[in-house]
């Protein structure tokens, strides 16, 4: 399971820490950020204690605005034993009460220089990033004209193939084999290599080439969204295959549908033309242009004008 | 749907690095069955030798394999033999 502790805080963010160094240890569990503000009028009712705790300027200057040993109660009520941190934004002045307090309690106080709103959606966006919900597919991910393409089917049908004849053409390889996903947000699949197969691909009979050494730092993607899946499978002769393009299959990666073409695989059958095209119809569809459905327009309007016409 | 699963600790020395991947993935290759190899709550396909190979599988580690198809029983037993056999 992934540990995010409040140290990493520290180095992701170059935060100065000023107090509570005993508790650095200490395990961020949530993503969430709280602004003690009612807490600062005592109100301790909902406090979100397990949440990283952020201070203004507003929230500071009222805290030092009170007699000393309000101040510190107040503090110490905040500094509970999950409270993985309290961060001073605005390299803020603390007053060596609450550094004390901190202290004692052994809750990491830390000292940014940005600005309280900058500050909170750059904690949200590395927590959520840390914290989201992650998988591993098969396949072999490739960024084609910009579109992260999940190419997946069985061992042996010919992604690695295919997605060298893809680099060879000039776009990128993402993960070969292995890709690990993470949510982000609801909406959005992120795909990566896994650390130790970074760059790497496995092409039958030759072994395990480096991607990146053979075809340069612009052959390769650390990671990349992904859009679209590609599943190859042999050709049987019986199965439908999508002649029109009208209705989309899908594919449901974590909570993220996403559209999925099933390209039957057959000698003479250019896969990596095929996913380039596929890569681009999908870009054109975004863009509002939709083949399929103008050519079934244009079809349904040559019918109308046939009943028009036998109606006068 | 019947799915065949094991867990077994590795015994192979001093893990499955990179020709014993590949012998292991050369081994699971041949059934037809889809066999996934499990390390750590990470599970990734057995036929695949960059998959395998991703999990840096050591010696005395703890892993999972499951096996989905006609000849799931025999793939079991063959990889786990691979696996576990001391050298």
């Amino acid at each position: 399971m992934i540990k995010v502790q409040t140290r990493d805080l520290l180095e992701q963010f170059h935060l100065e820490l000023i107090g509570g160094k005993d508790g650095l240890h200490r395990e961020i569990v949530t993503s969430d950020i709280s602004r003690p503000g009612m807490e600062m009028a005592g109100y301790f009712k909902y406090y979100p204690k397990e949440r990283l705790q952020l201070m203004g300027r507003t929230e500071l200057s009222f805290l030092i605005d009170l007699p000393n040993n309000e101040m510190r109660q107040l503090m110490d009520n905040l500094c509970t034993d999950v409270t993985p941190g309290i961060v001073i934004t605005r390299g803020q002045d603390v007053p060596q009460g609450l550094i004390d307090v901190a202290d004692e309690a052994g809750v990491p106080l830390m000292r940014s220089l940005h600005k309280t709103t900058r500050v909170i959606s750059r904690l949200t966006n590395y927590l959520e990033t840390r914290f989201a919900p992650t998988t591993a597919v098969h396949g072999v991910l490739v960024d084609v004209y910009g579109v992260g393409v999940l190419i997946t089917g069985k061992s042996g049908i010919g992604k690695s193939e295919t997605a060298l004849e893809l680099v060879k053409r000039g776009h990128r390889l993402v993960a070969d084999d292995n890709v690990e996903i993470r949510q982000e947000d609801y909406d959005t699949l992120i795909g990566n290599p896994p650390n130790l197969i970074e760059y790497l691909l496995e092409i039958r009979g030759l072994g395990i080439i480096n991607v990146m050494t053979l075809f340069g730092a612009g052959a390769v993607r650390n990671y990349k969204r992904i859009s679209l899946v590609v599943h190859l499978e042999t050709w049987e002769e019986n199965k439908q295959y999508d002649r029109l393009g009208l209705d989309e299959d899908r594919m449901k990666i974590m909570d993220v549908d996403l559209p999925k073409a099933i390209i039957p695989v057959r000698p003479g059958r250019n896969l990596s033309v095929i996913i380039e095209v596929a890569a681009m119809n999908f870009r054109l569809k975004r863009m509002g242009v939709n083949t399929a459905e103008e050519f079934s327009e244009r079809l349904n309007s040559v019918f109308d004008d046939v009943d028009s016409t036998e109606i006068e | 749907m019947k799915v065949v699963e094991r867990e077994l600790t590795v015994k192979i020395d001093p893990g499955l690095q990179a020709r014993p991947a590949a012998k292991f993935v050369q081994e699971a290759n041949r059934f037809s069955a889809e066999i996934f190899l499990e390390k750590g709550g990470k599970q990734v396909n057995a036929k695949s030798i960059m998959g395998v190979m991703s999990l840096a599988i050591g010696m005395n580690e703890v892993v999972g394999i499951q096996a989905d198809g006609p000849d799931e029983d025999e793939a079991i037993e063959k990889l786990s033999q691979f696996i576990t056999a001391e050298s």
